[in-house]
């Protein structure tokens, strides 16, 4: 392993942020082609990864460590599991695509695939760092970027929207601060994920911060910090107004990535280090799952900018995947060992992740597309756009289909999964949450109706068909919803071994523990 | 050590002394146009300073002058860093538009004597030498921040100055009064000595006495309630000086409050094993703690609602020295040296920040935020420079700032469950300034349209403001060398009851 592929793939897009610096402003041609064949050569690196991943293997593989500040116990180390693989393939995918959305910008060109990189760099830094200060500053390396993209390249609101953005994720990420220097003075002062989550499941037993059990303060600290970034009502109120103004290329970033970067957080920090507290708080998430699954149908049916609308079922979208994540429960000795349960709950919860990412990617493309030819996205503004632009109706077509979850695309499955996993322990949350797919259908099917149904609106005869640049980058993306939506087995291999480590995890703990 | 035999530890100050009559002297020749040169002489002083500073950082520890200064690695780390903050200042004063047309021949003189007193101060063990050594840099202040003598502000700024200061100092000697008359002495081992043998009933004078005392150090650090002078002082002084009180007097401030209440307040025992500090029965942490909350909360709310970006520095600097403070409470080490390590990341940021400032009066802007609108554009380095400065301040990772941070938040919570209230309301501030520092940000780069021409600054100021980034950015991602630095420095003389 003396490649240090790991350590490669977080770095290359810096190779070609110094290759950027050097191009002269007026090149934007060139810029553009650096952009497309660094984080092209990124994703055939997250490929290649794949290809040499153990399947068998539920720990960490491609183990890279390196000291940094040993004065304060500090360590670059980096490593991948079947947790964080899918989410470092469906990052280097969704970039390259990203960086060909992004072709048609002309405002400072040089600064907006600088910063595209930058914000790469942060993201997959999250995703491969196993130490938890390394961890952290990735973490907040994706804050500048990202406030950047919006303020200077988004909508008429971008700037507050920028700002808005900048102080909810910063609030979320000061407070899981605390928590992480918390753990690192209670359990040996480390910072090493490895050695924290062997040691932090019992580390903390029975330590009591004024009067209350220091294992759920910590957990609740991390989650507000991760709650922030995936939304979980009551944080979700950045989102819909940063995607609005967001250009399409970082909304597709934004929903299709960073978004399950909480999610990630609670399943490798909160699940996989504190997993005596997923006990006391599963029924808990369940519940914001629920709230998150009509509250976010219900916006999005209100709404009459697609974009948000979008926006919102991806609201909808996470609250399945909460309810699915509370199922991993299941299989502790309370709930009669239902290790199948907890195994479809968790796994669904991964795979949710990865096809929101694929979904949503596609769904903001093609809102990109039509924004981009009629210069406004109001619902109610279009009406038979299926006569002018077949193409285009069909793919959108697809993607509305997928994103309601319609069987044969990768999105059923995992919302499936996720609802059979948590019905044994939550059974009134999950039916109740079913009302969530009715209302999807609903605000799907409307919108669709009112934009391409109907006679042609006469402002719209000459709109433009989807072009080839934007058919290639929304092809893959419903290719491989298409192809898992009918045979997932690839992905849930991949997948399982990490996922039982998980389970078993909070089920013994959880037994051992038995006090929530 | 005697007075003979204390002259040999003492070569930075016997050369700064010589620096200042030379300084002083030659000034004498030049013509006003050619005053500035001074601040060769100046420079090439405090080079030797520092020379003679490095030699004679060693492992000795000891006390001169009969036990009215210390000389340990403590003391000489304070000065290192002052004269790192002066050499900064002079370079960046060179670049100053609102000094052209005055005679500088003084003004560097001047600095170079306040160098002088903040060499005291880091160093003083008696309270007669602390009080005089507080006072030189002081009286410097007052004549600096007045320099500009027909501008009304810059005048305002110095007789506010002088006012406030006069009281505060007033304050702080009526309460070394107090502790001369429980103590017998004014030397800090022999009131340490006495403070543990005090009676029940001297207990509150002593408090009294400290409450006092905090007064003066609180107005050197500006900490709230003692911070009223420093926006309108901020605003008032020539902004170079504005930038040199925000960063040396607040540095020998913390390193006065560190060595007073270490050595008087406690038995010094944290200096030799971070388990074992035990401490008097008077509150002082507790004191600090709700003092540092206070000032960091004021300063961000205020900083937040200004329109001059020297005002909202002026603030913000409240507020850092309201993090710093944070630390104090702890009793440990660690805290000293979060401090310590949060002072050399302050120094290249602030610095940095009101040069930018500096810079783009002196190309005809402004210091509102108006005057920033669309900059960004128009000098891009400027602009990504200052962004950079602006992360650093608030806190966020990979710069200088967020590692003093860090140290400062980790101090605090390794004391326990007991302080998380105040690491909470240290994060929670963080985010407040991110707002008021990021209004910069906006106003640059988010405001404001791509323009034609871009302005890109000449070889020195590039020069300045690199050497001010690059250790801001590079300290954010490998800090090792301070970490090990203060570690070095973190050796008290000490006397352990």
């Amino acid at each position: 392993m003396e490649i240090n592929i790991l350590s490669w793939i977080i770095w290359i897009p810096l190779l070609g942020m110094a290759a950027i610096a050097f191009v002269p402003r007026g090149k934007t041609q060139l810029i553009k082609i650096i952009t497309a064949v660094a984080t092209g050569v990124q994703f055939l690196a997250t490929l290649g990864l794949w290809s040499q991943f153990d399947l068998s293997n539920g720990g960490f593989q491609f183990m890279e460590r390196a000291t940094w500040i040993p004065s304060f116990n500090i360590t670059y180390i980096l490593g991948v599991d079947g947790l964080s693989l899918p989410m470092v393939v469906l990052t280097g995918l969704l970039f390259f695509l990203s960086t060909f959305v992004s072709w048609n910008i002309n405002r400072a060109v040089k600064g907006y695939f600088s910063l595209f990189l930058l914000l790469n760099i942060g993201i997959m830094g999250v995703f491969l760092s196993l130490d938890f200060f390394l961890f952290y500053v990735f973490w907040e390396v994706m804050l500048l970027p990202m406030f950047f993209l919006i303020g200077m390249w988004g909508g008429p609101q971008r700037e507050y929207a920028a700002i808005k953005f900048f102080l909810y994720t910063l609030v979320g990420s000061v407070l899981m601060l605390i928590a992480i220097l918390g753990l690192y003075f209670t359990c040996g002062r480390t910072f090493d994920m490895l050695v924290l989550m062997e040691v932090a499941p019992t580390a903390l037993n029975g330590v009591m911060w004024w009067g209350i059990d220091a294992i759920k303060v910590i957990w609740v600290l991390l989650f507000i910090g991760f709650a922030i970034k995936v939304p979980v009502f009551p944080f979700h109120t950045w989102l819909p107004l940063v995607h609005v103004e967001a250009p399409t290329a970082i909304s597709v970033i934004l929903a299709g990535i960073l978004l399950k970067l909480g999610v990630y957080g609670m399943l490798r920090i909160n699940y996989s280090m504190l997993p005596g507290a997923v006990w006391w708080f599963a029924g808990a998430l369940a519940v914001l799952g629920l709230i998150n699954v009509i509250w976010g149908a219900m916006c999005a049916l209100a709404q009459k900018d697609l974009k948000k609308m979008v926006a919102y079922s991806s609201v909808n979208h996470m609250g399945y995947l909460l309810i699915g994540m509370s199922a991993v429960i299941a299989a502790g000795a309370a709930n009669g060992n239902n290790v199948l349960a907890a195994q479809a709950g968790l796994g669904g919860a991964v795979f949710l992740m990865f096809n929101h990412g694929t979904i949503s990617a596609m769904l903001f493309i093609l809102v990109g597309v039509i924004y981009e030819r009629a210069h406004h996205r109001n619902i109610d503004g279009f009406g038979g756009i299926a006569a002018q632009m077949p193409i285009y109706s069909g793919i959108m077509a697809l993607a509305f289909f997928a994103g309601l979850g319609l069987p044969g695309f990768s999105g059923f499955i995992s919302e499936a999964m996720c609802f059979i996993g948590a019905f044994p322990v939550f059974k009134a949350i999950v039916i109740a949450s079913t009302l969530g797919i009715l209302l999807n259908a609903a605000y799907f099917l409307r919108a669709y109706q009112r934009i391409f149904m109907g006679s042609l609106n006469e402002k719209y005869k000459d709109l433009p068909e989807i072009n080839r640049m934007e058919l290639f980058t929304v092809i893959p993306l419903a290719v491989i919803t298409l192809f898992l939506g009918i045979y997932p087995k690839p992905f849930l291999d991949l997948i399982s071994s990490t996922m039982n480590v998980i389970i078993d995890k909070v089920a013994n703990i959880g037994s051992i523990a038995g006090v929530f | 050590m005697n007075n003979l035999q204390s002259l040999s530890y003492y070569w930075p100050e016997i050369i700064l002394t010589v620096t200042i009559l030379v300084a002083i002297i030659a000034d004498l020749f030049y013509s006003d146009k050619d005053s500035g040169k001074t601040a060769l002489w100046v420079l090439g002083g405090l080079i030797l300073a520092q020379i003679a500073i490095y030699i004679q950082d060693s492992e000795i520890v000891t006390t001169l002058f009969m036990g009215n200064l210390a000389f340990d690695p403590f003391a000489s780390f304070f000065k290192t860093l002052i004269v790192l903050a002066t050499i900064l200042v002079i370079f960046i004063s060179q670049k100053s538009s609102e000094l052209d047309g005055h005679r500088t021949g003084e003004y560097y003189s001047l600095m170079a004597i306040m160098v002088f007193g903040m060499f005291l101060m880091a160093s003083a063990i008696d309270l007669i030498m602390l009080y005089l050594a507080i006072e030189i840099v002081s009286i410097v202040s007052f004549i600096l921040a007045g320099y500009l003598k027909g501008d009304l502000r810059s005048n305002e700024a110095a007789l506010k100055y002088v006012i406030y200061g006069a009281f505060s100092t007033g304050i702080m000697l009526f309460g070394m009064s107090i502790i001369f008359g429980l103590a017998g002495s004014t030397k800090f081992f022999a009131i340490q000595e006495a403070m543990w043998n005090l009676e029940g009933s001297a207990q509150f004078a002593f408090t009294l006495a400290a409450i006092f005392i905090l007064a003066g150090f609180g107005y050197k650090i500006s900490a709230v309630p003692f911070h009223f002078w420093t926006p309108d002082v901020y605003e008032g002084a020539p902004t170079p000086i504005t930038a040199y009180l925000s960063v040396a007097p607040k540095a020998v401030g913390f390193a006065v409050i560190i060595r007073f209440f270490n050595t008087v307040f406690g038995d010094s025992g944290a200096f030799i094993d971070p388990s074992i500090y035990t401490f008097t029965t008077i509150a002082w942490p507790q004191l600090l703690a709700v003092l540092s909350v206070i000032t960091m909360t004021l300063g961000n709310l205020v900083a937040l609602q200004q329109n001059s970006i020297k005002r909202m520095l002026a603030y913000s600097s409240i507020a850092h020295a309201g993090y710093m403070l944070m630390a104090i409470p702890t009793l440990s080490s660690q805290g000293v040296y979060a401090i310590m390590l949060y002072l050399v990341m302050y120094l290249f940021m602030n610095l940095g920040a009101f040069f930018v400032v500096i810079y783009v009066k002196s190309q005809g802007g402004g210091e509102s935020f108006d005057d920033f609108k669309g900059l960004g554009w128009k000098m891009p380095i400027v602009g990504i420079v200052m962004t950079v400065f602006m992360l650093s301040l608030t806190g966020i990772p990979p710069t200088a700032g967020f590692i003093g941070k860090f140290y400062i938040f980790a101090s605090v919570i390794k004391v326990g469950p007991q302080m998380y209230w105040l690491a909470v309301v240290g994060a929670i501030n963080s985010v407040i300034s991110l707002y008021y520092y990021f209004r910069v940000v906006k106003v640059m780069f988010l405001e404001g349209e791509p323009s034609e021409t871009i302005i890109v600054p000449s070889p020195t100021v590039l020069m300045i403001l690199f050497a001010l980034a690059i250790p801001t950015v590079f300290f954010g991602i490998y800090w090792a060398p301070i970490a090990d630095w203060v570690s070095r420095s973190l050796t008290l003389f000490i006397k352990v009851i």
